[in-house]
C-alpha cells in the first residue's frame, strides 16, 4: 500500500468511524428533549424513565464522538499537512465556530448527564435543548468546509497560491446550503429510525410495553419527517452537483457520454474501459429532468474529464444507488407511519410497520456512509476541486500504512466496546411490570 | 488594529486556550495519575472522588485542545502544517493517549459496576493518563529546542525521531506530568468533604508540589545543551527576574498554603505558578511560534482572516464565559 493511499484510507476510516457518533450525538439530544418535555407536560413517569435511560447511551456514544472528533483535527495535519496550510485561512472560520458550538455542546451535556439532581426540571431541560442545538451547529459548520472542498469559493488563485482570500465568501460557498441542509436531516432520520427500529424489534416480541411504545413514538417523531423530507433534499444535493461538479455528477450516474435528453440508470455496473453500463435499467430522460429541470438539457459526461482526472466510477454510481434505495425505503416507510398518525391509529398497533421498522434500523446509518463516499470519492484526484490535488497534499511522512493499521485496530477494538456496553443498556430496559405501580409513588420515590 | 498587534493577539489566544486546557484538561489528567496510585484504607473512595470530580466537566476541558488545533490551522497555518510533520509521531501516540483515556473513562462509569470490569478500565483509564501528558510535554520540549523539522534528503530517523527523543524534550514530558498531577492533587484536596480524604490528597498534592521543583530544575539544566534560545532567555533577558520570581512566589505560597489546609488559597496559588511556568515559556521564544525561523508574524494568515477570527473569538466569549460559569458553580460550587 502507497503512502497516498494509506493516509487517504486512514482519513476515511476515521471519518466513516467518527460520524456514526456525530449523528447520534445530533439526534439524541433531541430525542431526550421531547422525551423530558413530554414528562413535564403529561406527568407520566415513562417518560422521565426514557430520558434517563437513552441519556446513558448518549453519554456514551458522545464521549467516543469527542474522542474520534480530537483525532480528526489532528489528522487533518497529520495526513494533510500542505492542504491545511493552504486552506486553513480560508476555511478555518466554520471550524472556530464549531469549536464554540463544542464548548457549549460539551457544558450543556455535562450539566445534563450529571445535573439531574442539582438543578430545576425546567432548568435541566433547556440544557438538554441546547445540547441539541450546539450539536446540529457543529454539523452544519464542519459541512460548511466540506463542502467549501466540493465548490472552493473565497480566493483566487496565483500561481498556486491563494490571494484576496475571504473566510465568510468561502463559508458561502454554493454548495454549503444543500449539503448542510441534507446532513442535518440525515443525523434525525438516521438516529430517529434507529432507535425506532430497535423500538419496533422489542415491541414486536412484547407489543404491549408502556416504555418500547413511547419510545417508538418519539423516535418516530423526531425520525419520520425528516426521512421523509430526505428525498426532496437530496434532489436539491443533485442539482447543485450538476451545476458545480460535472464529473462527480457523471460519475454518480455512470454518465460516460455528454448528453442532451439524458436517461437515469438504475442499478447496472459500469465498466469505464467500456464506457458502458451492463445491467442497468434506463429511464429515458429522467436524468436530464432531475438534474436540470428540463427533459432536454444537456448533461456533461465522463468524455469531458481527461481519463486521468476519473473518480472510481463503479465505487461512485454504486455508492449513490445505494443511498438512494435506503433512503426512498426509509421515507415510504415513515409515510405509512406518519399515515396511521393522521388517522389516530397507533403505530406501535401495525405489525407489518413494525416489522418494516426494525427492518430499517441500520439504514439512515448506511445511507449516510454512502453518501459520503460519493461525495468524498466522487471528488478525487482532487482535494479541493479543481484546485489541490490529493496526491499533492499529503504529508512527506513515509510509512503511513503503521498509522493506518494502528488505528484501525483502535477503531475496531473501540466499535466492540460500544458494541458490548450498547446492548448491556438496551437489554437492561425493565420488565413492563415495573410501571404497574401508581404514577404518583413511582414519583415520590425518585424525588 | 495593525496586522502585527492582530497577529499577536491571536497568538496570545493560542497561549491562552493552551494555558485553559493545561490547568482545567490537564488536571483531569492528573486524577487519572491519582486513581492508579490510590492506595491505603481509603482507595476506593480516592477514585470515586477523582471520578465525581472529572465526570461531568472533562468533555468541555477537552475543548480547549481542540481550540488550540483550531486557532493554530487558521490563523498561524504553516506553524500547524511543520508541527504535523515533524512531531507525527508524538503527535499519534497522543491522540492514542486522548482516546483511550476519554473512552475508558466513560466505559468504566457506564460497564458492569462489578470490581474486575471496573478494574479493567480504570487500568486503561490510569495508563493512558500518564502517557498523554508526557507525549504533550515532549512535543512542547521539542518545540522549545527549535528541532522540528521537514525532511529535506536526510534519514527517517533524523526527521522523524531524533528531535524529540531527546533528554530535554523527556524532561519537559517528565514535568508537564508532575504538574498535572500536582494540579490534581490540590483541586482533589479543596473539593474533598471529608477530612481524611482531604489529607489523603494534601500528602499527595506537597510531595508532587516537591517533586515539580525537581522537574522543572532538570529540564531547565538540559535547556542549556538541547534548547539554547530558551535557556539564554530565560537567564538573561530583563524580564526573566520577574517571571522567576512570580514563579518562585506562587510556588512556595502553594506549598505553604498546601501545609496550612488552605485548599481554596493553594488552588489559586497553583494554578497560577503553572500559568507562569507556561507563559515563562512562551515568552523565552517570542518572536517566535516556532524556533528557529516561523515567527507570529511570518507565520501568520492574512489579516481579513485574523480579524474575523477575533471577532468571533469575542463573540464566542459571550457564549462561552457564563456557561462556564454555570457548568463550575452547578458542580463545584461547594464552598471549599
Ligand atoms: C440518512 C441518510 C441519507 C439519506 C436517506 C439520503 N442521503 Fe443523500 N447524503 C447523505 C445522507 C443521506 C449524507 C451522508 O449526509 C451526504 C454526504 C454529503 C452530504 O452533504 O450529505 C449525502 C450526499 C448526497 C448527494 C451528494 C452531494 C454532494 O456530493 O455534495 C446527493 C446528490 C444526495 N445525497 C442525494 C440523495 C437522494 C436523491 C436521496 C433520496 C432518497 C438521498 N440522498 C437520501
Ligand atoms: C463525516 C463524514 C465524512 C466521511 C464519512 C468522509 C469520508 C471520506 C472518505 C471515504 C475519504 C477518502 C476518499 C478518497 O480518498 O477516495 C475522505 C477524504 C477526506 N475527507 Fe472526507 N468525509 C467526511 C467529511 C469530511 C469533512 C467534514 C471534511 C473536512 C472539512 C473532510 C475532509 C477530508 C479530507 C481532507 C480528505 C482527504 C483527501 C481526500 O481523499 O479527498 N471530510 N473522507
Ligand atoms: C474533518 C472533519 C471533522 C473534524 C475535524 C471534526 C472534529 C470534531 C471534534 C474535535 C469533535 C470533539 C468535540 C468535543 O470535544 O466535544 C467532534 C465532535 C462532533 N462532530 Fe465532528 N469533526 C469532523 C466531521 C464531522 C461531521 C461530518 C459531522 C457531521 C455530522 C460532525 C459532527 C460532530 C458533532 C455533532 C460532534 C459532537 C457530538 C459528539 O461528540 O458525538 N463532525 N468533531
Amino acid at each position: 500500500m502507497n503512502d497516498l493511499l494509506a493516509a487517504r484510507s486512514q482519513m476515511g476510516v476515521s471519518l466513516a468511524f467518527h460520524i456514526v457518533f456525530a449523528v447520534v450525538g445530533i439526534g439524541m439530544p433531541l430525542l431526550m428533549v421531547v422525551a423530558e418535555w413530554r414528562h413535564l407536560r403529561t406527568g407520566d413517569p415513562v417518560y422521565l424513565d426514557l430520558a434517563k435511560r437513552w441519556s446513558k447511551g448518549t453519554a456514551i456514544m458522545f464521549a467516543v464522538g469527542a474522542v474520534s472528533g480530537t483525532i480528526l483535527s489532528f489528522e487533518l495535519g497529520l495526513l494533510w499537512p500542505t492542504f491545511m496550510e493552504f486552506a486553513g485561512p480560508i476555511i478555518g472560520m466554520p471550524f472556530s465556530l464549531e469549536g464554540f458550538a463544542f464548548f457549549v455542546e460539551a457544558i450543556f451535556l455535562g450539566v445534563y448527564l450529571y445535573g439531574w439532581k442539582r438543578i430545576s426540571p425546567r432548568a435541566h431541560l433547556w440544557a438538554g435543548v441546547l445540547v441539541a442545538v450546539s450539536g446540529a451547529a457543529s454539523a452544519v459548520f464542519v459541512v460548511i468546509a466540506s463542502a467549501w472542498m466540493n465548490a472552493p469559493a473565497g480566493f483566487r488563485l496565483v500561481d498556486g497560491r491563494p490571494v484576496d482570500v475571504h473566510p465568510l465568501a468561502a463559508m458561502a460557498n454554493p454548495a454549503a446550503f444543500t449539503q448542510t441542509l441534507h446532513m442535518v436531516l440525515a443525523a434525525y432520520a438516521a438516529t430517529g429510525l434507529g432507535v425506532a427500529g430497535i423500538h419496533a424489534f422489542l415491541l414486536l416480541r412484547d407489543p404491549a410495553h408502556r416504555f418500547h411504545r413511547r419510545a417508538l413514538a418519539v423516535a418516530l417523531v423526531a425520525g419520520a419527517p425528516a426521512a421523509i423530507l430526505q428525498p426532496i433534499s437530496g434532489d436539491l444535493s443533485a442539482k447543485m452537483v450538476a451545476r458545480t461538479q460535472p464529473a462527480k455528477l457523471a460519475a454518480m450516474e455512470a454518465l460516460f457520454e455528454t448528453r442532451a435528453g439524458a436517461p437515469l440508470l438504475i442499478g447496472g455496473w459500469p465498466d469505464p474501459d467500456r464506457g458502458e453500463s451492463p445491467f442497468a435499467i434506463e429511464v429515458p430522460y429522467a436524468l436530464s429532468i432531475l438534474a436540470f429541470g428540463d427533459p432536454r438539457a444537456e448533461v456533461r459526461g465522463l468524455d469531458q474529464v481527461p481519463r486521468a482526472d476519473w473518480p472510481n466510477v463503479p465505487f461512485v454510481h454504486l455508492s449513490f444507488q445505494v443511498m438512494v434505495a435506503l433512503g426512498t425505503y426509509l421515507a415510504l416507510v415513515s409515510l405509512r407511519a406518519a399515515w396511521l398518525a393522521w388517522r389516530r391509529r397507533d403505530p406501535a398497533d401495525d405489525r407489518r410497520l413494525l416489522q418494516a421498522l426494525a427492518l430499517g434500523t441500520p439504514m439512515g446509518f448506511l445511507a449516510i456512509e454512502a453518501g459520503w463516499m460519493v461525495t468524498e470519492v466522487g471528488r478525487q484526484p482532487w482535494i479541493i476541486a479543481g484546485v489541490l490535488r490529493t496526491a499533492d497534499a499529503v504529508t512527506p511522512m513515509p510509512g503511513l500504512v503503521v498509522p493506518f493499521t494502528f488505528f484501525t485496530l483502535l477503531y475496531v477494538a473501540l466499535t466492540a466496546a460500544v458494541v458490548w456496553l450498547m446492548r448491556r443498556q438496551i437489554l437492561e430496559t425493565p420488565p413492563a411490570e415495573a410501571w404497574a405501580a401508581p404514577a404518583a409513588a413511582k414519583e415520590a420515590a425518585r424525588a | 488594529m495593525p496586522e502585527s498587534a492582530l497577529a499577536a493577539a491571536l497568538a496570545a489566544a493560542v497561549m491562552a486556550s493552551l494555558n485553559a486546557y493545561v490547568l482545567l484538561g490537564g488536571a483531569d489528567f492528573g486524577g487519572g495519575v491519582w486513581d492508579l496510585l490510590a492506595g491505603g484504607p481509603r482507595r476506593d473512595r480516592q477514585r470515586a472522588l477523582v471520578a465525581d470530580a472529572i465526570g461531568p466537566i472533562w468533555e468541555a476541558n477537552h475543548v480547549w485542545l481542540i481550540l488550540v488545533i483550531v486557532l493554530l490551522f487558521t490563523c498561524f497555518p504553516a506553524v500547524f502544517a511543520r508541527l504535523s510533520i515533524g512531531l507525527h509521531i508524538p503527535l499519534s501516540l497522543m491522540l492514542v493517549g486522548i482516546v483511550l483515556r476519554g473512552s475508558a473513562f466513560t466505559f468504566r462509569t457506564y460497564d458492569s459496576q462489578r470490581d474486575d470490569v471496573q478494574r479493567r478500565w480504570g487500568r486503561i483509564f490510569a495508563g493512558a493518563s500518564i502517557g498523554t501528558p508526557v507525549l504533550l510535554g515532549i512535543s512542547v520540549g521539542t518545540i522549545a529546542s527549535g528541532a522540528v523539522r521537514v525532511p529535506a534528503g536526510e534519514g527517517f530517523a533524523e526527521v522523524f525521531v531524533r528531535p524529540w527523543l531527546q533528554p530535554f524534550p523527556l524532561a519537559v514530558g517528565l514535568l508537564t506530568l508532575v504538574l498535572f498531577a500536582f494540579l490534581a492533587a490540590v483541586y482533589l484536596m479543596a473539593e474533598a468533604d471529608d477530612p481524611a480524604l482531604r489529607e489523603d490528597f494534601r500528602h499527595r498534592a506537597l510531595g508532587a508540589g516537591v517533586a515539580a521543583f525537581g522537574a522543572a530544575a532538570l529540564a531547565l539544566v538540559l535547556a542549556r545543551e538541547d534548547a539554547p534560545l530558551v535557556w539564554n532567555r530565560l537567564l538573561g533577558s530583563a524580564w526573566a527576574v520577574p517571571v522567576h520570581l512570580a514563579t518562585a512566589v506562587f510556588a512556595v505560597a502553594a506549598l505553604a498554603a498546601i501545609w496550612r489546609r488552605r485548599a481554596a488559597a493553594a488552588r489559586l496559588a497553583a494554578a497560577a505558578q503553572v500559568t507562569c511556568i507556561l507563559w515563562g515559556w512562551a515568552l523565552s521564544q517570542y518572536p517566535f511560534l516556532l524556533p528557529p525561523d516561523l515567527t507570529y508574524r511570518s507565520a501568520a494568515a492574512p489579516a481579513v482572516t485574523l480579524r474575523l477570527v477575533l471577532a468571533a473569538l469575542a463573540i464566542g466569549s459571550i457564549v462561552l464565559v457564563p456557561s462556564l460559569y454555570y457548568l463550575f458553580r452547578v458542580f463545584k460550587g461547594r464552598p471549599a
